[in-house]
């Protein structure tokens, strides 16, 4: 993204990939990184619904996990999970 | 009038997403998911017009974008004016039969500035006009792009950049909030709403609805921002349940002029709300009393016009 120069964009700099954001890893803002008690969950999904990045991640059980990719470590799920089963956690750095 | 509309439930919502992930919105922005929730419940049959503000440059730093919904980024005091040209344009193309018949929701996005101070005029043409698009403000209270400079909807006592409580002038903000739905109300437009992401189901309902409407519709979402709020980044939901809660943002729709409460509980009082918030951390007992009696008086007058 850095070699990008005025001359590699269309005209009215107009962007031809849809979502190309998706590529962005906005996981590297997160300081705190949530974690999951799959036992207590009753998958009821507001953590789900609450994500401002769409970082949680749906498996074919209908268990609601974490996109780390994306996650920003914003909290909002721990704090609206019904059952407290999500907590945060500072991130180690490996 | 509504016969396509729906109501949501949790299972009923679809895991796509039109607005993706990898936008650069602060940690726990309530603006990104108040849009993220809009989308969800308007699909991809949509053009999008964005006034300048936030969620356009959170959501379209060149070269990336996180729209995969046709998107236009307009500049603050044009936005209805585009969106109402996008509208006659389509409408004119069909019509030609260049593009095939189908039905386009044309969207204006725009934040409270873009709404309440620079795009008035043009949202108040575009609504007098008849239209037949839907406006979304994304109400975060000042100017929080460029830095949290006060905007006319930034609500009276909030400590802005450009409003500070100083030593002379304790208060921050002097004056109250500019009630944008009623100026919206008064264009004798078929449908308005205020709306909250804290109560997803219901904003969701109320932005299909906007769409669903044939002719202009206005809605009005009080999106919580953790940073010019001074709040922790997982509070942003929480605080704004509690806005409602304390009636310091009723959740209310007006169809064809009629009032409709949404949440009509026993409010709370407006200290939990206000004490809550680093930007309201100056205001004395006695500033506090008199934010408690505006908001009661404008929460009755709201009711009287609910049940009249």
């Amino acid at each position: 993204m850095a070699d990008l120069t005025w001359k590699d964009m269309e005209i009215g700099n107009i962007i031809t990939t849809p979502g190309s954001a998706r590529a962005y890893r906005t996981g590297d803002w997160r300081s705190d990184k949530p974690i999951k008690d799959y036992e207590t969950c009753i998958k009821c999904g507001m953590c789900w619904l609450y994500c401002p990045e769409a970082a949680i991640t749906i498996d074919d059980d209908g268990m609601y996990g974490f996109d780390l990719f994306y996650c920003k470590g914003c909290g909002i799920c721990a704090e609206e999970c019904p059952k407290k089963c999500i907590t945060m956690i500072e991130e180690e750095e490996v | 009038m509504t016969q396509e509309f729906v109501k949501f439930g949790k299972r009923e919502i679809t895991t796509d997403e039109p607005f993706a992930s990898g936008h650069r919105g602060c940690i726990g922005c309530g603006e990104a998911l108040a849009v993220r929730l809009a989308m969800k419940a308007l699909g991809r049959d949509v053009a999008i017009a964005n006034a300048t503000g936030c969620i356009e440059i959170i959501s379209s730093p060149l070269p990336d974008t996180s729209w995969e919904v046709p998107w236009i980024h307009t500049l603050f005091e044009n936005t209805a004016a585009v969106a109402s040209g996008i509208e006659s344009g389509y409408k004119m193309l069909m019509k030609k039969g260049r593009i095939p018949q189908k039905h386009i929701d044309v969207i204006a996005i725009a934040g409270d500035g873009a709404t309440a101070d620079i795009g008035i005029q043009a949202l108040s043409g575009a609504l007098e006009r008849g239209h037949d698009f839907v406006y979304l403000c994304f109400d975060n209270e000042a100017y929080m792009n460029t830095g949290i400079q006060r905007s006319s909807s930034t609500p009276y006592g909030a400590s802005t950049t450009t409003a500070p409580a100083g030593k002379v002038i304790t208060v921050g903000q002097q004056t109250q909030k500019k009630n944008m739905p009623a100026i919206a109300v008064a264009h004798n437009i078929p449908y308005v709403a205020t709306a909250s992401p804290s109560y997803p189901f219901d904003l969701m309902e109320k932005v299909k609805k906007a769409a669903d409407v044939k002719g202009p519709a206005y809605v009005h979402i009080l999106s919580v921002c953790d940073t010019g709020w001074r709040i922790p980044t997982n509070m942003s939901v929480t605080i704004g349940r509690m806005a409602v809660q304390t009636g310091m943002f009723p959740l209310y729709e007006v169809e064809n002029g009629k009032y409709k409460l949404n949440v009509d509980k026993e409010l709370k009082p407006v200290e939990e709300y206000l004490k809550k918030q680093g930007r309201y951390r100056h205001l004395s007992d006695d500033e506090i009393q008199k934010i408690q009696e505006h908001v009661t008086q404008e929460y009755a007058k709201l009711k009287q016009l609910a049940t009249s």
